[in-house]
């Protein structure tokens, strides 16, 4: 086990550590807005770990699907915040501008 | 050189997890919705970019390098926007900010 390894590794082991710190935020959080910023975070973390893992396995194919997480993570956000200020996904922001 | 190389993408690779770790500290123990965004929006933005670019450093210049350039480009956009956007979402649903305006405090305290 090189050096490299062990420093992949432990980042991997911190970074499992901050998505369980996400995780229960998004299960206490008081207002929605906590669980949505929690969620958020915790997709952030999804998209390195996805990176880490592929270099630790030596398999840097991952990082196609790490891109496509974090794509989909941030238009996820944008629709639930969007969801909860209008009740609609369909009707464009006209009056207050965007979300 | 080569160990120069791994010592600059090991110490950003510690860095990284250090500051998400702090972030997360933060979205747990802040008080409120706003302090924990500042947490999480900051460290997040930070940490996420400091791993990407170890990452980067380790893997030379490939088709990876790219790829990692693309990740970190994006969460250094995407991270502050999806902050700012939660921010307003959260105004415009009548949260109150822990250290609003005086009169607003003291009408907090009263009530509470």
């Amino acid at each position: 086990m090189s050096a490299t390894t062990t420093v992949l590794a432990g980042t991997t082991a911190a970074v499992l550590v901050v998505m369980a710190m996400a995780l229960a935020r998004a299960i206490l959080g008081p207002t929605v807005y906590d669980r949505i910023l929690a969620v958020n975070m915790f997709g952030t973390k999804t998209v390195l770990i996805i990176a880490l893992v592929g270099f630790l396995a030596g398999r840097p194919d991952f990082l196609d699907i790490a891109l496509l997480y974090a794509l989909i993570n941030f238009i996820g956000t944008i629709a639930v915040l969007k969801f909860l200020r209008y009740g609609d996904l369909g009707r464009a922001s006209d009056e207050e501008g965007e979300v | 050189m080569a160990l120069a190389v791994d010592i600059v993408s090991w110490v950003l690779l510690a860095s990284g997890a250090a500051f998400l770790f702090i972030a997360g500290i933060g979205l747990l123990r802040l008080p409120d919705v706003f302090t924990r965004m500042h947490a999480a929006g900051i460290g997040d933005t930070l940490g996420a970019s400091l791993i990407a670019g170890g990452l980067m450093v380790q893997s030379g210049f490939t088709l990876v390098t790219v790829k990692l350039l693309f990740i970190l480009l994006f969460l250094f956009f995407t991270s502050p926007t999806a902050t700012h956007a939660l921010a307003k979402a959260a105004l415009a649903g009548r949260v109150k900010p822990l250290l609003a305006p005086v009169p607003d405090r003291e009408e907090k305290k009263s009530k509470s």
